[in-house]
């Protein structure tokens, strides 16, 4: 079980990211974080991956706790050790690496050696494109192929729970589809709990058992994605937002009325 | 004819040291985007440390040479843990002031400990020539052609195949994404000051042996700045083979045109060269410009 509580985040000692975030990824579940961009949905997930640092970010406030653990403070390195593994926004697959290659950096704070290569053939269970390029630069292949590459490096630290940032982020809708049964799958068959962010609430709430809603650095909503999917209010409010721009007067207008309705 | 084999072995041997010295240069260089201009005096204090070893402690060269390598893996890891690691986040021109203040520390400490005087090493490989048909090789040539070539393999074993090299290429090519699958960039950063210290050491013992040791060994760092410019600057295989190049482009200089043009003119080509190829190919001879879909 992981669990945030009331987590604030600011940059370069000045910039206020995320302000009493609070949330729980129970064990084999998945939830999903949902929110516009700029709300800080990225900013959470390297907030439990110890990511923040490095890009001048700190916890101000908060804690951070996986299985009864304080993980707030510890080195990304120690995180991964810890069964944490956060696939980044933007796939930043390893471009001057083969694909082999790159699952291989997946496995980097194993220690069960013996069993990688069996690790790297599940890879290709759950992405068998992967298999036929695994000697190709990485850097060559496709937004969607490097997408599966980016959660295929997850696999392989086999990690008791999975971050994932907008994993349809610039990927074909029909791919962004299967890489989403793909997530579901992994879920079931590995156990693994996974935390998605996305923008993309409908294919999100697809697969999730339940959900948060992340507006300005504030969690606005939360509920069990049955209820959340048969509330009228949050359809129309939520299911194809990510369509509309950015700082569109109707986004602020429903902004309003979901924290009334919450 | 025989003139001109010379000169070009002689290029190729002083040219594999620039290789090595330069590889080390590189990996720091796609490790952090740090441009080390300190590394001429590692190879400077590697080479003393050895030359006392031996000269002064009557150590055994084997056994010094092997000192001196553990002696300047501490050196590289000390430096960058002091002077490197709290800007880690700076700018960086930062980092490049931070090591030009560094190598004057460096010659400083090395002028007070061993002065001014060239000094040289007690013969340690055989002094009779190798004749090989109408050329003459000195076996300190074979020999520091033999090793360099040896660390360089190694390196490229060690690079392609181990955990360490898929680390230290993975943390080259993108520092955030190397962080999240729980590699410790910190120590890479450290592992990498380590080896480019090492093999500096190994270029200045070699050199030491070749020429003697004194201050102007440290010019070594500012020759190979053109070879490491010339490769393009994060190409590894580059590297090795501008070394090559300005080795024997810098001895056919110092046999042809220099009787005729006057001297210097040797330390002078690396940097006209750079600048002609530069003007042709901006990236260098194998500077990528990240891949592209095709
Ligand atoms: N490295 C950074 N430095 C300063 N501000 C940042 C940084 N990263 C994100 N922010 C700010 O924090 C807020 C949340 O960003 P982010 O977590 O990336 O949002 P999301 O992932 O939901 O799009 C934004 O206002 C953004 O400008
Ligand atoms: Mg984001």
């Amino acid at each position: 079980m992981l669990r945030i509580n009331n987590v604030e985040v600011v940059y370069n000692k000045s910039i206020l990211a995320i302000r009493g975030v609070s949330l729980e990824v129970p064990d084999g579940k998945i939830v999903a974080l949902l929110g516009s961009n700029g709300a800080g949905k990225s900013t959470t997930l390297k907030a439990i991956s110890g990511l923040l640092k490095q890009e001048g970010g700190a916890i101000t406030e908060g804690t951070i706790e996986f299985e009864k653990e304080q993980i707030h403070g510890m080195d990304p390195d120690k995180i991964v050790e810890k069964g944490i593994f956060q696939c980044i926004e933007g796939r930043r697959v390893f471009t001057h690496l083969t694909v082999e290659e790159n699952l291989l950096t997946g496995a980097y704070t194993r220690k069960d050696r013996k069993n990688i290569p069996d690790d790297i053939e599940r890879v290709y269970h759950y992405f068998p494109k992967l298999k036929m390029l695994r000697k190709k630069l990485s850097g060559l292949l496709s937004g969607g192929e490097q997408q599966m590459l980016a959660i295929g490096r997850g696999i392989m630290a086999r990690p008791k729970i999975l971050l994932l940032d907008e994993p349809s982020l610039g990927i074909a809708p029909l791919l962004v589809k299967e890489i989403f049964e793909n997530i579901k799958q992994i879920n079931t068959e590995e156990g693994t709990s996974i935390l998605v962010v996305e923008q993309n609430a409908n294919i999100a709430l697809s697969i999730a058992d339940y959900a948060y809603v992340l507006e300005n650095g504030r969690i606005v909503m939360q509920g069990s994605v049955d209820k959340l999917l048969s509330d009228e209010s949050v359809k129309a409010a939520y299911l194809g937002f990510d369509k509309k721009e950015k700082g569109d007067i109707r986004e602020v207008k429903s902004y309003k009325k979901i924290k009334r309705f919450v | 004819m025989g003139f001109l084999l010379q000169m070009i072995i002689t290029g190729v041997v002083v040219g594999s040291i620039y290789a090595l010295v330069a590889l080390g240069f590189v990996l720091i260089y796609r490790a952090s985007g740090a441009l080390n201009l300190a590394n001429g005096e590692f190879v400077l204090i590697g080479s003393y440390i050895c030359l006392t070893l031996v000269a002064v402690y009557q150590i055994p060269f084997i056994f010094a040479f092997l000192l001196t390598l553990v002696f300047n893996v501490l050196l590289g890891m000390i430096v960058e843990r002091v002077v490197l690691r709290p800007l880690i986040n700076a700018p960086t021109i930062s980092v490049i002031m931070a090591t030009i203040g560094l190598s004057s520390l460096l010659a400083g400490f090395a002028h007070m400990i061993w002065g001014y005087q060239t000094q040289s090493y007690p013969p340690v490989f055989p002094s009779t020539p190798i004749r090989m048909g109408e050329i003459i090789i000195s076996p300190v040539y074979l020999w520091s052609f033999i090793i360099v070539i040896i660390m360089l393999i190694l390196f490229g074993l060690l690079f392609k195949y181990s955990k360490l090299g898929l680390a230290m290429r993975a943390v080259a090519d993108d520092q955030m994404a190397a962080s999240s699958v729980g590699i410790s960039v910190k120590n890479v950063y450290l592992i990498t000051w380590g080896f480019a210290s090492l093999v500096a050491a190994v270029g200045g013992v070699l050199l030491g042996n070749i020429n003697g040791v004194d201050a102007t060994m440290a010019t070594i760092g500012l020759t190979v700045l053109p070879v490491v410019i010339l490769g393009g600057l994060d190409s590894i295989l580059g590297a090795i083979v501008a070394g090559f190049l300005v080795g024997i482009i810098q001895n056919l200089t110092a046999g042809y045109l220099e009787p005729i043009l006057g001297g210097g003119l040797k330390e002078v080509i690396p940097f006209i060269i750079v600048t002609l190829i530069l003007m042709i190919k901006p990236h260098g001879l194998f500077g990528k410009g990240g891949i592209e879909r095709v």
